[in-house]
């Protein structure tokens, strides 16, 4: 089971979380600096897990940022690994319609995404609920979000 | 802040400018959100983020307050509340906005809404109940954008007791021509089922529906709800087997469309769902595991592509694989899969395979035996994780004869990431549980150093949380095992749950009572099964809670109870009886006692001191000695460098350390199954290998094999236990033998001795004349004289004590009759048992015989690893063959006796082994007077040579024992000389000849010599010898945990070269 996905960039900052698991909204911070501070400190020919309390983290890093799932133990870490570089191909595919490179390659991600927030939010929420994944193929993730956008611009 | 978004930052206004940008939105550079965002982007302090979000919230406040505020400025201040939450500031006056804008903002903005609302509310927020209506009408509308995000936030969030208000309408959506309202409607009632399943059971058959929809994304929806109905009852859901196999077939054979693909592999996810509810199926169920035998074998199959991806699907195939009735064929092929795994150079697959293989040997520990020498690469490897999940692993393995070796495996782990929170909370846990099973099984026999390292552990920490948390974690698990049966439980494990009550039993005092463990503590010293050491540790631990007036009236009570307990074993502290007074006047003090002096208030701290520290001095000689590290110098590490010379350079390997490697225990080598990858035993990169050994090329290959060896032996000991051999005893200490022999028929014996062992009944044999019974036999054997096997603590192996007294020879001393001495020409030696010919041995004695007897009996020691052989040898003397020798034998209490007759014209044999047994002799009046003094317990001294057992240790162990064990002694011995060899190894040989020690190493002017104790008090306990030649003579250096051993084997030394 998910219990959170973190968006972070280098600085160990926080660009977006999502929790599948109630935490108080005190208590995020500090969990994400923990959090944080736990991946980024891994080498990169280190193993992209990392136990963290009663769970595990998965970490993948693109460019400047970090995305960072928190899993319970009996999930499964790679296909999770795998589920990041799924959602990463989503943004892609959203974000860099209008663009010629692949937007996470590009040093924009982090402003877009941050400027972006609720739509990655949108995303997410089509992918992940109440911890599990509920939807991987791209197409589907993405047409919610599509038909939204046409709507507003029809507006 | 990063470069790139400092550098991004400065071409902001232009790139907010961009309209085009469909993702991007449309934000106009003066916009709030932008201001925002690009403050958080320049934050640089977390006093700069306070001041910059205090100050949003507050214009956020305003705005929401505002009527003029358009539904398109709400979405946008929503945004930049979600900013204000994700850095951890409550926005809460803005909940209710929110909601306002997933009821009134027209689609993008409700949606933004909805979202705000799952981020900030939790499920049992009650401003929910004001989104009801809302949904409610979304679900209804005919905007199938609004029906889906109602769908979406209800299957994140919705008031259970509101549910029957939108179930009709989402049962409607079941039914939806649109695959993804029928999908996200799924999705609402397995949301509904998690958080109230009563209010769906009616539509269960819904589900089947669902299951069976025509859309893959409908049907991959329902399988989150078979899951969980599968995981919870598994029974009723058998049925489905067969829909699930079909499924997982069609998947695995591309039968989805193209964009359900991920890298070319169809649906992953799914696959892995699948297979975990196979795997529920299956689980103990034959029949129904036989149906998805094929489908999984086609996913292993199908799975080969070099994808993280097609890994993912691979380990979870193989959990299932092992899960479900086991089909040897598929087991085989998940073997080889997580074989591939582990050797995988890919860090997150090695990651994976070890986690793979700590799933599967929880089925079949000896899985682990082809991937030894991986398994232990893996424990020294540099990233934490790989290590952790290793340890993970060994522990699932832990067996009573390699908890040692993964003990101290993980303590070392423990010690290198002592910050570590999560890590020491773990292994803390790992390391206790491994010790309660420990301890409670093995823990009389166990080497001392396991509970005192343990102790040493909770001891050692800093006051700092994580300590403290495992100190009462602990408590609280002892504390438990107290108010259980305790009978059961070991001495040892009893003392250390005595000293950590007695330490930290302080954590817990505000959640108890203060005198529960107070009289947890007395209630362990009232029974019958404690004994008199573990007594004393019960009574040190409760001198330490005196503390509080129930404690002390408790004690003061046990003070009058346990007085004499007091009195026998204070002498050993003290030698007069001030402690007690001490003790008492502080009892009553604490409680009601009006006056105390001063003086008697010096001299209980004294004699707390000496109380409490008398477990210490047992347990803790290191850690709470605060000596300092130079008088503690290993000798093995003051040679360090010649210690590494010798590894490098030296051409002949010490290898005794090394032999058990291929043992009966030692190193297993595994049978390797056809197709398997071989283990890389030789193709081990070697660490040592490279450019340390420039020398010569024939110098190479034995450095090469140095750590390898080492780490072979390291596999020994951690996978001691696993395979052909594996059995679930204790650790095997050698023990006390007990062995009488007595021979039946001859009634006036069998008051003096109990009969134990009777090996020679009757003895009915037909020689070749024809003679069918030889009369007399027993006569003689029973005229044979008496000998001691093996000796002390009154322990007697071949005693016919009526002899004794009818035979003044025998009486005089213990040696055998002459005429048993007489030569014989019996080539015993070459009937040895090959397993037993290479060990050490004592001499051959004829036990009983005579001239004209035609079988003679004699015996001999032989000194196993773990247990001392008794070889009884009966021989034919005539020249005439034996034909038919009856034998019986009884053993009663023997644990083991397994005997073979080697019937041969000449020389018929007969041995006997009998292992290390551990029965008690209670008897001890009745035994002759020739053996009162046997009965002494000085059995340090009396019986050494015979309770001398050589330990094999590799150098560093000895390094490491060397440096835990507190009782020490040095003393100058002469040196053997000899024409062929050097002194010291000369010596060393004389000594291991005739004490039976093992030598470690030899190293230029040094040896060092390890062995333990067979029997007696000291049982099981190791002694360790350091010697170095110092002009002609021996400077050694004994260390052992137990007082009196260094003494006693310097003693015998010093005879046994004096004998030279």
């Amino acid at each position: 089971m998910i219990k959170f996905l973190l968006m972070v960039n280098k600085q160990g900052q926080t660009r977006l979380s999502k929790y599948y698991e109630q935490v108080d909204i005190e208590k995020r911070p500090s969990l994400e600096t923990d959090v944080v501070k736990r991946c980024l400190s891994r080498k990169k020919e280190e193993c992209s897990f990392v136990e963290y309390k009663d769970f595990r983290l998965v970490y993948r890093q693109y460019a400047a940022l970090f995305i960072v799932v928190g899993i319970s133990d009996t999930e499964n870490e790679l296909s999770i690994y795998e589920l990041v570089h799924n959602f990463v191909e989503v943004l892609d595919k959203y974000f860099s319609r209008v663009k010629s490179k692949l937007f996470f390659l590009s040093s924009q991600s982090e402003l877009d995404i941050m400027f972006n927030l609720d739509k990655v939010h949108i995303i997410i929420d089509e992918i992940i609920q109440n911890g599990h994944i509920v939807e991987t193929n791209k197409n589907r993730i993405l047409a919610p979000l599509l038909a939204l956008d046409k709507m507003a611009e029809a507006h | 802040m990063s470069d790139v978004v400092e550098k991004t930052l400065s071409a902001l206004p232009s790139l907010l400018s961009l309209d085009s940008q469909a993702g991007a939105g449309k934000l106009s550079p003066s916009s709030k959100l932008g201001n925002l965002i690009k403050g958080i982007t320049e934050l640089t302090s977390k006093h700069e983020e306070e001041r910059l979000i205090k100050k949003e919230l507050e214009s956020i406040k305003e705005q929401v307050a505002s009527p003029n505020t358009t539904m398109r400025q709400m979405k946008e201040i929503m945004v930049r509340a979600i900013y204000c939450e994700m850095l951890g500031y409550q926005a809460s006056f803005s909940y209710i906005h929110a909601i306002k804008l997933a009821q009134q903002g027209s689609v993008l903005e409700k949606r933004v809404g909805y979202l705000a609302v799952s981020l900030f509310l939790n499920e049992t927020d009650e401003f929910l109940l004001l989104l009801v209506n809302t949904v409610l009408k979304d679900l209804q509308s005919t905007n199938l954008i609004e029906v889906c995000m109602a769908l979406t936030v209800v299957s994140q969030m919705f008031p259970k007791d509101m549910i029957p208000a939108i179930l009709p309408v989402v049962e409607e959506k079941l039914t939806h021509p649109k695959e993804i309202i029928r999908r996200k409607a799924v999705l609402a009632l397995y949301k509904f089922y998690l958080i109230a399943p009563n209010q769906v059971q009616h539509i269960h058959s819904k589900f089947r529906k669902a299951l069976c929809d025509k859309d893959p994304g409908v049907m991959t929806a329902s399988l989150h709800i078979y899951l969980q109905l599968i995981k919870e009852n598994p029974e009723s859901y058998k049925d489905l087997t067969g829909s699930m196999v079909t499924i997982l077939r069609q998947v695995v054979g591309g039968k989805l469309p193209l964009d359900f693909n991920y890298h070319s592999v169809p649906a992953p996810w799914l696959q892995i769902q699948l297979l975990r509810i196979l795997a529920y199926l299956g689980k103990e169920d034959q029949g129904t595991s036989e149906m998805m035998y094929d489908v999984l074998e086609e996913s292993l199959r199908r799975a080969e592509m070099n994808h993280n991806i097609t890994y993912a699907i691979l380990f979870e195939c193989v959990k299932t694989i092992y899960t479900v009735h086991p089909k040897s064929q598929l087991l085989e092929k998940a073997a080889e899969c997580i074989g591939n795994f582990v050797l995988s150079p890919k860090i997150n697959l090695k990651y994976l395979g070890l986690k793979a293989l700590t799933y599967v040997v929880q089925q079949d520990a000896n899985l682990a035996l082809p991937h030894q020498m991986t398994i232990i690469e893996c424990l020294d490897h540099s990233d934490v994780i790989i290590k952790r999940e290793t340890l993970e692993l060994l522990f699932r393995i832990t067996n009573a004869q390699n908890v040692t070796v993964i003990v101290e495996k993980m303590l070392e782990f423990l010690r290198l990431t002592c910050d570590d929170y999560s890590t020491i909370d773990l292994v803390g846990k790992v390391a206790e549980l491994t010790m309660n099973s420990v301890f409670s099984l093995g823990g009389d026999v166990m080497q001392p150093d396991i509970p005192n390292n343990f102790l040493r552990l909770l001891a050692e920490g800093v006051d700092n949380v994580e300590d403290r948390q495992l100190r009462l974690f602990a408590v609280d698990s002892y504390v438990s095992l107290l108010q259980g049966e305790t009978a059961k439980l070991p001495q040892r494990f009893l003392q250390v749950i005595s000293w950590v009550l007695g330490e930290y039993s302080y954590l817990r005092e505000e959640e108890s009572d203060p005198g529960s463990v107070m009289r947890l503590l007395a209630r362990l010293l009232d029974q019958r099964h404690t004994s008199t050491e573990t007594r004393s540790w019960v009574l040190g631990a409760m001198t330490k809670l005196c503390s509080s007036p129930v404690s002390v009236a408790l004690a003061r009570d046990v003070c009058e109870r346990y007085f004499w307990l007091w009195c026998s074993f204070i002498p050993q502290v003290d030698s007069s009886l001030s402690f007690l007074d001490g003790y008492v006047s502080e009892a009553l003090a604490a409680g009601a006692a009006p006056y105390k002096s001063p003086h008697q208030r010096q001299e209980d701290l004294v004699q707390e001191k000496a109380l409490s520290l008398e477990p210490y001095g047992l347990s803790l000689p290191v850690s709470l000695s605060s000596c300092s590290i130079t008088d503690r110098r290993s000798p093995t590490l003051l040679s360090m460098s010649s210690v590494s010379q010798c590894y490098f350079s030296s051409t002949t390997l010490k290898l005794e350390g090394v032999k058990r490697v291929w043992g009966k225990d030692g190193y297993l080598a595994q049978q390797q199954s056809a197709g398997e990858t071989p283990t890389p035993l030789v193709e081990l990169p070697s660490p040592l290998l490279s450019p340390q050994s420039p020398p010569s090329q024939t110098q190479k290959p034995s450095s090469g094999l140095e750590p390898d060896q080492e780490k072979r032996q390291l596999a020994s000991s951690l996978f001691v236990g696993l395979g052909s051999h594996n059995s679930v005893c204790l650790v095997r200490f050698p023990s006390t033998v007990w062995l009488f022999i007595k021979h039946c028929q001859s009634a006036n014996q069998s008051n003096v001795v109990k009969a134990l062992f009777k090996p020679l009944r009757t003895l009915d044999h037909t020689t070749s004349n024809g003679n069918p019974h030889v009369e007399g036999t027993e006569q003689r054997v029973e005229a044979g004289g008496p000998l001691s096997l093996i000796r002390g603590n009154g322990m007697v192996a071949v005693v016919p004590p009526t002899h004794t007294q009818t035979d003044p020879q025998t009486q005089q001393d213990l040696h055998p009759a002459p005429a048993l001495e007489r030569p014989r020409d019996l080539p015993l030696t070459s009937h040895l048992p090959a397993e037993l010919s290479g060990l050490a041995r004592s001499e051959f004695t004829p036990l009983c015989s005579d001239q004209d007897s035609s079988l003679a009996l004699s015996a001999c020691r032989v000194y196993k690893e773990d247990a001392l052989v008794l070889l009884v040898f009966i021989s034919n003397n005539n020249d005439s063959a034996l034909h038919q020798m009856a034998l019986q034998l009884t053993c009663k209490e023997l644990e083991v006796y397994i005997f073979q007759t080697g019937l041969n014209n000449k020389v018929p044999l007969f041995f006997s082994e009998i292992p290390v047994g551990r029965s008690r002799n209670q008897d001890r009046n009745t035994r002759g007077s020739s053996n009162r003094d046997l009965e002494k317990p000085r059995i340090f001294c009396e019986n050494f040579r015979n309770s001398c057992m050589p330990l094999t240790v590799s150098t560093g162990d000895y390094g490491k024992m060397w440096l835990s064990f507190s009782h020490d002694l040095k003393q100058n011995l002469q040196l053997v000389t000899t024409e062929h060899q050097e002194p010291l190894t000369a010596t060393l040989d004389a000594l291991k000849g005739k004490l039976h020690l093992h030598v470690v190493d030899i190293i230029g002017s040094e040896g060092i010599v390890a062995c333990r104790l067979l029997q007696g008090p000291g049982q099981g306990q190791p002694c360790l010898l350091h010697c170095r030649v110092h002009a002609d003579s021996l400077a050694v250096w004994l260390r052992s945990p137990v007082p009196e051993l260094p003494d006693s084997l310097l003693y015998h030394c010093q005879k046994a070269l004096t004998e030279t």
